[in-house]
């Protein structure tokens, strides 16, 4: 397997596996936050059960490991390909030949990034870490939403989001060979639709419970 | 209806492989529309000759489009900014009076320059000879219409097989990769019956090979489909990926 | 009395080669490996006979002056590649295509090399399909056919309009093979300069480094010369910039006798000349006739009204349009063969009806996209209508194509006998670049034929029977005096060069001499232009070496040098094309005297005087060539006025 899995295209295939896992992910945890509008209780009690659970301490484990090695193999590839063009061109117009986002993956995936770190500060290590028992993970979320800056950037980083799964969701498929021609538009307006729906469901959470907050 | 150009020319010059380039402007006037982008060229030599100073050297042969000889990254695009066509295709009808024109070589590590606008492609006749072929000798082969092949397949495969290997793909990546040069190889012999048979080794060997010679690898941003002049799809790509995935997958 | 044997096999003309397969010597394995053979050229030919000696087991040196073997001018054929398979079941055979070629050639080819030719071209297409190259097929799975001109049948093979180059990327798909498995080293960018000649036989040759300017030297046992055909004598042609006649100049030179030299193809479909920069002329291919239509006015003012664009092609009426191709040849119409095509289009322009610039004629599919519909014509052609749109920017969909001939191919070349060895021993010819399978007009689809047929299934016999007794010849080393003294000649050659510090450029002298070819050596040929020519070229060759300017130094990547070297010798080849062409008084194929046409201005052939291969020998700078005749033998066929109507 080391022959593969240091092959250009091995790494793109841990970055296509990864990448699935975590789209996967992200469905998941949108749809724990539309429990957001049913009501206090189901989103408590959905949100207990994904920080307390036995079987989801594992599987957080498997989730950070995911990011773990996307990153990192985002930036051997990226530092690879770079590598292999030691002088540059003085006058670039690509912008006739590919989209900006498929060009920008390393520029949009690290703002994402930053913006993970700041969310896991601001969430996930107070439900689950916190000293003080929080009393109600809903009313956490509604408070940060009161804050008009934190809800400003929570919704710039789901736009960027948005344009690194754009690229990602058909870029997986195509890595992992699962395209032909015919397929090759199918993925791309698939794509766009779950970068789409994604996108627009946590940014709508959001923009929501901020409109609720200035009421 | 014949009219005229006046250019500026901003060529890359460079002596030699190791020698430090630079550019150099170049003022040309009269240049009709009707003329190539590399008759233009000729003309400036012509000029430069003239003038008692070194012609540029750029590559090129056939001049219709076919043998992939010609190169040049023009202003910011690998043949120029017409579409599905290499740079002795490219007509002056394209450019405006007056405009200035940047003219630099392919730029990838495994394409070191030799002189000016010179590369040197060897590269990818190494990708070719590490099983970009089908191992039948000459003499003892069967009759040809013993192999039945459907016409779409044979359609695919020889969409693959118009690959000139003229290097605008690895040009137009921002990664220098040359996936769509290996996957068209790979695509054009996998899509037909008898190159099956060597499918397999032939994907790994042709990766190992583009890998060790120091391109860079796919991030499917499809550049280098929108500046092929043969518009080799990255559908190609897909599918050496699949075959490469699968014969890693057998071992 | 001649000195020329050409070897032909005893026993009737089907059982020739048999015979000669059956007899002829062979090395056996482990000898092979002591043997090397320098290859120069990596078109259809050269890259076919590397990759196939190569399997053999012998060691072979490929040389190219193009960055890759890829790039070989093979590449750029388009239309296809005969064979007698008689897939289409339309009445083809081996004999038939033996036929077709010499008919089409009219009867100047030799007719033993030409069978084989025909014999050998269903292995080819075997071969071909084996290594891969995606030949045409229908829906049931079956290899598919396209008519050609100069034959009744459909027996061309294609790879839609790049059949060239699929053939030579499957040519060099298995050199490549070779190259890694280290039976053949690969030389790039060199310029073949000359031969070594030891003892009588070809022993190696010098080589320039295109890149560092370095000389060097190759030793092998014998050597292949596979670098097509020298129309660029023309300037103006279809070929690649770089294609040139040096090395069969070279070994013109060293011994081996021209044949036939004036006999040069102007194929019927190119892009029209369209400015004074213009640097090639662009083919569209034959194939188009299958579908296409050709036609001019009938009237003159309608032509000055579309020269003056006053009136599109569209808006003339069927019955004022002239279809002169199946007006004059109703029998073969629009595939008549590429000579008649040609000079039919010029007697049209020079008559005044003429479109474009006035040198041009129309090439129409309106009626095929009626018929077929514009999806099955885009299938068939579309590469060649969207490479006619970048140049001209006109829609060949809805408006006719225009075009004009333009010289295409050389049917002369290195005279060889049966075994394709030249008058050198040791030396061989193969592809366009020998004289041996086309006669005074190649027929379409056929070169690609020739080039695969010498390189794959002829060469590996016959220079097997050559080797067999040089197995104990032991590798000469590269200091041999010959090697010394060869080396010694060309620097001195390119010192000179340098050192003439003129005025004019390499290309200015290139297009002058390309404008004498075309005025009296093209289409139409006299004697008083003839010899007008035969003063021209020398005085143009003085100036050139009195005037030349070569920037630059030798020791770097120089084009100019590099094309300073080929035009000097094109400035050779052309008075030897313009001294054969007088010489040869009667019309034939590609090559028309207007002395001698028949009344509605047909080709009138002599074969009581000229049915000879007409071979000649160099004696030295400005001493007149010495000329041979071969005698040409005509057993399994008759001659006959040709006739297409």
């Amino acid at each position: 397997m080391a022959p593969f899995i240091n092959s250009s295209i091995g790494k793109k295939v841990i970055m296509s596996l990864t990448g699935i896992f975590l789209l996967v992910f992200l469905v998941v945890h949108l749809g724990i936050n539309m429990l957001l509008f049913v009501s206090e209780d189901v989103f408590n009690a959905a949100s207990h059960f994904m920080a307390k659970n036995p079987v989801m301490f594992v599987l957080q484990h498997v989730l950070a490991l995911g990011f773990i090695i996307h990153i990192i193999y985002s930036l051997i590839t990226s530092y690879l390909n770079m590598k292999a063009r030691p002088i540059g061109y003085a006058v670039i117009d690509r912008s006739k030949s590919s989209s900006w986002e498929s060009r920008n993956m390393l520029i949009t995936g690290s703002l994402v990034f930053s913006f993970l770190v700041l969310h896991l500060i601001n969430y996930f290590f107070k439900m689950k870490f916190g000293d003080v028992e929080i009393e109600s993970d809903f009313v956490l979320v509604t408070d940060l939403f009161g804050v008009w800056y934190y809800t400003a950037i929570y919704i710039v980083s789901f736009i960027l989001l948005y344009l690194h799964l754009n690229h990602a969701f058909q870029s997986a498929f195509q890595t992992l060979g699962l395209n032909n021609s015919k397929w090759l538009k199918r993925w791309k307006v698939i794509g766009t639709i779950y970068a789409l729906i994604i996108c627009l469901g946590f940014i709508s959470i959001a923009a929501c419970f901020f409109a609720r907050s200035i009421v | 209806m014949i009219s005229t150009l006046n250019l500026t020319l901003k060529i890359w010059r460079q002596a030699a492989p190791k020698a430090k380039g630079k550019f150099e402007s170049y003022h040309i006037s009269g240049i009709s529309t009707d003329c190539s982008f590399l008759e233009m060229l000729d003309i400036l030599n012509e000029k430069l000759i003239n003038e008692g100073k070194e012609p540029v050297a750029f590559d090129h042969d056939c001049r219709e489009g076919i043998c992939g000889m010609c190169s040049l990254y023009i202003n910011g695009r690998p043949h120029g900014p017409d579409d599905d066509i290499t740079t002795c295709q490219l007509h002056m009808r394209k450019f405006k009076d007056g405009a200035t024109i940047t003219i630099e070589p392919w730029r990838a590590g495994p394409f070191p320059v030799i002189k000016d606008l010179i590369v040197d492609r060897k590269a990818f006749d190494k990708i070719i000879q590490s099983g970009g072929f089908i191992s039948a000798n000459t003499g003892g082969t069967q009759d040809a219409n013993a192999i039945l092949i459907a016409h779409d397949d044979c359609e695919e495969s020889m969409d693959a097989a118009a690959c000139i290997g003229c290097g605008a793909c690895v040009a137009a990546c921002k990664n220098s990769s040359a996936m769509l040069f290996v996957s068209a190889k790979v695509s054009h012999l996998a899509k037909l019956p008898q190159g099956k048979v060597e499918a397999t080794k032939r994907a790994k060997a042709m990766v190992a090979m583009m890998d060790e010679l120091g391109f860079g690898g796919c991030t499917n941003t499809a550049a280098c489909e929108a500046e092929c002049p043969k518009s080799i799809s990255i559908s190609h790509i897909a599918r050496l990926n699949r075959e490469y995935l699968c014969a890693n997958l057998m071992d | 009395m001649t000195i020329l044997n050409s070897k032909i096999p005893e026993g009737p003309i089907s059982e020739k080669w048999s015979n000669f397969k059956a007899h002829c010597n062979l090395v056996n394995p482990a000898n092979k490996r002591k043997i090397d053979i320098i290859v120069i050229g990596t078109g259809l030919a050269g890259a076919s006979a590397a990759a196939s000696l190569g399997e053999l087991g012998f060691n072979v040196k490929i040389f190219c002056y193009q960055d890759s073997p890829r790039r070989a001018h093979s590449i750029a054929a388009q239309g296809g590649i005969n064979a007698a398979k008689n897939y289409q079941n339309d009445g083809d055979s081996v004999f038939r295509l033996f036929y077709d070629t010499v008919k089409g050639g009219d009867y100047r080819a030799r007719e033993a090399n030409v069978y084989r030719l025909a014999e050998v071209s269903n292995n080819i297409i075997d071969q071909c399909v084996a290594q891969g190259v995606p030949f045409a097929r229908d829906y049931g799975g079956l290899l598919d056919n396209r008519s050609f001109g100069g034959a009744q049948v459909s027996r061309t093979f294609y790879a839609r309009g790049q059949t060239g180059q699929q053939l030579l990327l499957g040519a060099y798909s298995s050199l490549s093979r070779q190259i890694a498995s280290k039976t053949v080293a690969m030389y790039e960018r060199r310029d073949v300069l000359d031969i070594v000649v030891i003892d009588g036989k070809a022993r190696g040759i010098i080589a320039r480094n295109l890149v560092t300017g370095e000389l060097e030297r190759h030793f092998g046992h014998a050597v292949v010369i596979a670098t097509g055909g020298y129309v660029n004598a023309f300037y103006l042609s279809t070929n690649a910039m770089g294609s040139n006649g040096s090395v069969n100049w070279q070994a013109y030179k060293r011994g081996a006798f021209f044949a036939n030299p004036c006999f040069t193809q102007i194929h019927p479909t190119c892009i029209p000349v369209h400015g004074d920069y213009q640097s090639k002329l662009t083919l569209m291919s034959e194939s188009l006739r299958n579908d296409g239509r050709i036609w001019v006015p009938k009237n003159k003012e309608d032509v000055e009204k579309i020269r003056a664009k006053k009136l599109s092609p569209s808006d003339i009426k069927e019955e004022d349009r002239d279809y002169y191709l199946e007006r004059r040849y109703p029998a073969f119409g629009n595939l008549v063969p590429r000579d008649v095509a040609s000079r039919a289009a010029k007697e049209r322009c020079d008559a005044g009806f003429g479109v474009g610039t006035g040198l041009a004629v129309f090439l129409d599919f309106a009626d095929a996209i009626k018929r077929l519909g514009k999806a099955a014509v885009e299938e068939k052609y579309g590469n060649l209508f969207q490479m006619y749109e970048k140049i001209n920017d006109e829609n060949p969909y809805e408006t006719p194509m225009m075009i004009y001939p333009a010289a295409h191919y050389t049917m002369g070349g290195i005279w060889v006998d049966y075994n394709l060895m030249t008058t050198v021993p040791g030396l061989f010819a193969l592809g366009e670049c020998n004289f041996s399978d086309h006669g005074a007009n190649r027929l379409g689809a056929s070169a690609l034929m020739q080039g695969l047929a010498d390189g794959y299934f002829v060469i590996p016999y016959t220079i097997s029977d050559y080797l067999a007794d040089q197995i104990r010849v032991p590798r000469i080393s590269t200091e041999a005096k010959e090697f010394i003294e060869t080396e010694k000649q060309i620097k001195e050659k390119i010192n000179k060069l340098f050192s003439i510090k003129g005025k004019r450029s390499v290309d200015s002298f290139h297009k002058e001499l390309g404008k004498i070819m075309w005025e009296y050596c093209g289409m139409g040929r006299n004697e008083a232009g003839l010899k007008k020519a035969l003063e021209l070229i020398p005085a143009l060759r003085k100036e050139f070496w009195s005037d030349v300017k070569i920037p630059g130094e030798n020791n770097e990547y120089n084009n100019e040098l590099e094309k300073a070297t080929r035009v000097a010798d094109f400035l050779e080849i052309g008075e030897l094309m313009v001294r054969d062409a007088l010489n040869r008084n009667e019309s034939c194929g590609g090559h028309f005297r207007e002395e001698m046409q028949t009344e509605d201005g047909e080709a009138k052939r002599d074969d009581v005087n000229f049915a000879y291969v007409a071979a000649w020998q160099y004696n030295g700078e400005n001493a007149e060539p010495t000329l041979h005749k071969e005698q040409l033998k005509f057993e399994a066929i008759e001659m006959k006025q040709r006739n297409y109507k």
